[in-house]
Order: C-alpha cells, then structure tokens, then sequence
C-alpha cells in the first residue's frame, strides 16, 4: 500500500488538512506531504477536489497475505442495542478463527455503547476495537467508512464480517471499494479451504443455484451474512474477558456529507419479522387484499408476524418491509405458515431454514409443499376460519 | 438537472429452471427483461426531469443484446443511452463493473445518479455503494422517497431502515438506490417506442476509456467464483388433502404435538 500525491494536480488548497481524522498532512510549498502516520484511511482521497490524492492497493502475494490475521465481526447497534445478527456472526467467527488458528476480533463502534462490552464478554472473543465518538450516535456512510477503513488499514484483519441489514449492505461495499478489495453479498454459508481462503457461499439467481466464491488476492476477505441464516452459538460461561482496545476517532464533521433530519421508528401492526418465533405468511392465493384479515387474524391468534410474498408486496397489500424472500427478509421461526403462497424459488431461500413449516394451498403440485413439515391440499377461505376457530376455543379453555 | 441511471438487462427470474440431469440453469428461451428496481430509477429520473427540466441518460455495462434494455428506457422517455461493451469487461465482478461505470459517468458530470436497488439475478447491491465511492460522491441507499426543493441545492431522501426510515439531507451530487415502493414505472408509449427505435445508442469499448487495465473485467476483480451448484433438494415432509374440518383439526394435532400450543 502506498500514498501519492500527484504534483501537477494539487494546488495545495489544504482541505485535506482539515479533513485528515489524524493530523497527517501538511501543506508546504502549495503541495500536499503526506506523513508517517497516515492510516491510508482515504477520507482525502475521497474528498480532494483536484483528485490528486491516490492510495495503491494491489494485489498481494501469498507472503503479504499472511500480514492479515484474525477474523473480524462488525457489532452493528441500534439505539443501545447490538442487532442479532451480529452475534449469530460471532458463533460463526469464531469456528473460522479456530479452523485458521487466529484471534476472533469484534469492532464495536457507537456513541455512549460502553455498556455493550459486557454483552460481549461471553462470545469467546480475544479482542474488541473499541470506538466511542458522537459522530457514531447515527449510522452514515461517510462517518463509519472512515473509521472502518483506518482500523482496517492499521490492524490488517484477514477476514470481516457484517450483517446483511440495510446498514451492512450500505457500508461493506463502500469499504470495500475504499480498499479495492473483493466482497460477497448474502453468504449462507462460510468455511476455510485446505488453502486457508474463506469460502463463501452464496445463492444467485434468485437461489436457483449457488455459487463459491473465494477472494485470494486481497484482505480482508469481505463477507456479508443476512439476518437468521447462522444460529447463534451457545457458549461456555466461564470465556475470559476480552482485551479492550480503545481506538480515537477524530473525524471531521466536514467529511460526513449526509445529514440525517429525522429518524421514524414505524412500529408495524405485527413484530419484526425476522425476531417473530411465528410467522404466518400470505400470497396471491388469498384473491384480494380483502381477504387478508385471515391471515391477520390467524397470525394474531397464535402470537405471530404477518408475512407476505413477492407478488402480493408487489401488488401493494402489505408494506416492502413484510416481504419474505430473496428480495425481502431472512426468516427462520419455529414456525412459518403459508397460506396461498405457491413457492417460488425467491421465496423458499427466504424461509426454508424455518423449523417448522406448514402450507395450506389447493394446487398439489405447489412447490411450496416441497419444503413443508406439513402440507395441507385445501381451500384457505375455509381451512383458515375453521383453524381460527379452533384455536379460539382452546385458547379459551 | 443531469440525471444518470443504470440499468441491468437481467433473464426473468421466475422462468429460470434447471435442467435436471446437468443441474445447470437453462438459459435459451428464458425472456430478458429490465432489472425490475432500475425500472422504478428510470421513473425517478423521468419525474425529476419533467418537474425540473434537464436530462436523463440511462447507462448499461453488458453484452450487445443489452441494447434491448436500452431501448425499452429510451422508449419510456430517457434521452439518451450508453452501452459499455467490449469483452475485456467480461467477467467483472461488483467493483470492477463499478470502476468500469465510474469511467464514463466522470465524464458525464451528473448531478443525480440513480441506481436500482438490486439486480433480481445477483441481489448483490453493491455495484450503487461501489460506484458512489469511486465517483467520490455521497450515496443514500433504499430511497422510498425522493424531494427536491426548488433551489436544487440539494436533496432530501426517505431511507429504509431495519426500524424503520430515516430522512437525510445531502448535496448534490448524489448516488441514490431505490425501491419499488418509490413510484410506479410508466409503460412506454407507442410514440416512445417509434422515437427509441430511431435513436442513436453511443457505445463505449475499452479503448474509448483512461482506464487502468489491471482494473478491468476479470483481472480487476478480487472476487472469483471457483463452483457453481444446484441447492440440497429437501426432504418431503406430511403431505395431506382433508376435509376443512379434518385439516384444521390436523394442525391443532401438529401444534400441539410440536408443544407450540
């Protein structure tokens, strides 16, 4: 890796200066110098307004590749919380850091999210980067790039992983790009090869193949993991405390460009699907958004979520948010019921690691009754009430 | 207003079937059509240019056929379109196909620059985040809704959250991803089309660009698909055609026997 500024093009107008989060750049002679301490954290890259700034990230050989050690696992956090996700990744992490024999590594960043530490502690993780400024109160690309970057480029991690929420898939292409290195979207699957490469495997054309994928010529190998696809791991009580590094971030505010006015919570009607331990699912099946209310009803009966198919969110019946499937959410409840739904191939990869699924559909040969518990050839308009019925009746005894 | 939107000629997903015996994806016949998200960027892009006036080019990276896809955007009322071809691209992945993008955007010097959400064959969503950063320019990604104040001097933008959405402010220029959800595609019209068939499409081939080689098609791309495979079929599970009375009291039995009741 290497930092150049290009002379005919810088004019010397110092706004790398001010951006630089770690006070490595000075202007002498109307040209940019670059020090020692540069992180090769791009933000001057990103933000030179002649483009004089480039930073060389090549290929590696298999000797630089063996400077990356250790698996890391991007903490994401809400509002004080760390996403779930994050935590099935460190079960994952952690069989790769032992398959690898390296450190598993967690990146927490956040404003006041000092009490997350301790969530952490039983995960079996050898080391938490630590980052702690107010500019990480609210997720923006530009904030958390920046200090991704610098902690990459400073501690050189062999492999890292992100959840594949809205937030993941925001920033691991963008950090990939910062670092010209390679990137799989949506892993279900990840192993070490007998040549010690991450294998990634991942589900393309609408999960109608899968493909595997390896990254050998650059580090960190970048993989992102949707929501419900790894079980979070049990652990043993008595893991030792991991060593807490805490890193500085100075970012200037000027770098982040985005300015978010307002966030808004929308607590849907149903729980979040991907937390719901029962999902009751509609599809084109059911004949109109009329006819929803039995599956409403029937989900609220058993103390589940509501679910739709890409067609009926397509069609507008329920909010984008509810969409189960390859172009929606990941789910994997005790028990998922579909009702109407046929089965596209984009749907089943969004729902068949489910533990229990039952469909009712009149059509046998759904393909949807492929991946069931237990399937049910009949009319929903009269199963459904009849079910609801039933269950009222025994809820009330 | 300069607008740019890419666009993906994607095979229609749920017409894709795997031959049985090679486990491979049949391909002939299967329809292509415009990615389904880069249609609602097109419409975007359209509005923005009606209310505001200005331009919509709408670019693709792919083989010549992509040209269909093209045409189709131009008959929906784009003014122009761009086909990046040349087999020195073949076999980009994400970033490379980004860097290929960010080539010929510079030179266009938009202002806004919209981008489907995802492309229904990969479902990657990293070319629009990729693009943004070898551009140098912000990104907002899963835009449900786009506002643009009279004085253009920047934007305000509805983003999906996990939890919800949030409203962000940002200048432009910007790199934007969007969602179905966003508007509803117009169909073109038959006066679209007839003009769209007449129109030039610019192609633009390796040697059209300052590119660094090293960062093109497959050996710009740190990623490499080393197997492809058809997924573990599952195993059959309790299949029955009951009476409504029957089946209700079917699934009570299995709840009850899975003690979720």
């Amino acid at each position: 890796m290497e930092i150049i500024v290009d002379q005919n093009k810088c004019n010397g107008c110092g706004k790398c200066v001010k951006l630089c989060p770690f006070n490595q750049i000075k202007i002498v002679d109307r040209l940019a110098i670059i020090d020692v301490g540069c992180t090769m954290c791009g933000v001057c890259q990103e933000l030179c307004p002649t483009e004089a700034i480039l930073i060389k990230r090549e290929r590696l050989n298999a000797e630089d590749t063996s400077n990356y050690q250790g698996v890391w696992v991007f903490i994401e956090q809400y509002q004080g919380r760390i996403k779930p996700v994050s935590l099935e990744l460190l079960g994952k992490a952690k069989d790769l850091a032992y398959k690898l024999n390296q450190e598993l590594v967690a990146i927490l960043v956040g404003d006041k999210v000092s009490h997350l530490i301790k969530d952490l502690t039983p995960y079996e993780i050898h080391k938490i980067y630590f980052v702690e400024n107010e500019v990480f109160k609210r997720y923006t690309t530009d904030a958390y790039t920046q200090i991704l970057v610098s902690l990459i480029s400073q501690y050189k991690p062999n492999i890292l992983l992100i959840g594949a929420t809205n937030t993941g898939r925001d920033l691991a292409p963008r950090v990939a790009a910062r670092l010209r290195v390679g990137l799989t979207a949506d892993c279900t699957d990840l192993d070490i090869t007998e040549e010690e490469y991450l294998l990634q495997t991942r589900p393309a054309f609408g999960g109608n193949i899968m493909a595997q994928i390896l990254c050998k010529y650059t580090r960190p190998q970048m993989a992102t993991v949707r929501p419900n696809v790894f079980k979070k791991f049990q652990f043993s009580s008595n893991s030792s405390s991991p060593e807490v590094i805490e890193v500085e971030a100075k970012l200037n505010p000027l770098s982040i460009r985005t300015k978010i006015l307002k966030m808004i919570k929308e607590v849907s009607e149903v729980a979040n699907l991907e937390e719901a331990n029962i999902i009751v699912s509609a599809g084109r099946g059911l004949g109109s958004p009329d006819n929803l209310y039995l599956v409403k009803d029937l989900a609220k009966i058993l103390g589940g979520a509501v679910g739709g198919s890409r067609a009926i969110i397509d069609a507008g019946w329920l909010p984008h948010h509810q969409q189960v499937g390859q172009s929606g959410k990941t789910v994997a409840p005790e028990l998922y019921i579909a009702c109407g739904i046929s089965g596209a191939i984009q749907h089943l990869v969004g729902m068949q690691t489910s533990k229990r699924i039952i469909a009712i559909n009149k059509d046998p040969e759904a393909p949807i009754f492929k991946v069931v518990t237990l399937g049910i050839i009949g009319d929903l308009f009269k199963v459904i009430p009849l079910l609801i019925e039933d269950l009222k009746k025994i809820k009330n005894n | 207003m300069k607008i740019v939107a890419c666009i993906k000629q994607v095979p229609e997903i749920s017409e894709v079937m795997i031959d049985s015996k090679t486990h491979t994806l049949i391909r002939e016949g299967v329809p292509s059509i415009v990615n389904p998200f880069d249609e609602n960027a097109i419409e975007e892009g359209l509005r923005i240019k009606e209310k505001f006036s200005g331009e919509l080019i709408v670019i693709t990276m792919g083989p010549p056929q992509a040209e269909e896809a093209l045409r189709k955007c131009l008959a929906m009322g784009a003014d122009e379109a761009i086909l990046i071809s040349d087999k020195t691209f073949a076999g980009s992945d994400t970033l490379a196909t980004a860097y290929t993008l960010s080539l010929v955007i510079k030179q266009l010097k938009p202002d806004l620059i919209i981008c489907g959400k995802q492309a229904i064959d990969g479902d990657t969503a990293q070319v629009g985040p990729e693009l943004a950063e070898q551009l140098g320019i912000p990104q907002i990604t899963y835009v449900k809704k786009v506002e643009i104040p009279e004085d253009k001097k920047n934007i305000i933008l509805h983003r999906e959250t996990d939890d919800g959405y949030e409203i962000i402010q940002c200048q432009l220029p910007v790199l934007i991803t969007v969602l179905k959800i966003l508007n509803e595609p117009r169909y073109p019209s038959i006066r679209g089309i007839l003009t769209a068939k007449k129109k030039e499409i610019r192609i633009v081939k390796a040697n059209d660009l300052k590119a660094n080689s090293a960062m093109l098609g497959a050996d710009g791309s740190p990623t490499q698909v080393i197997n492809i495979f058809t997924p573990q079929p599952h195993q059959k599970g309790k299949l029955v055609k009951l009476e409504p009375k029957d089946a209700s009291q079917e699934i009570v039995n299995f709840l009850r026997q899975e003690k979720i009741l």
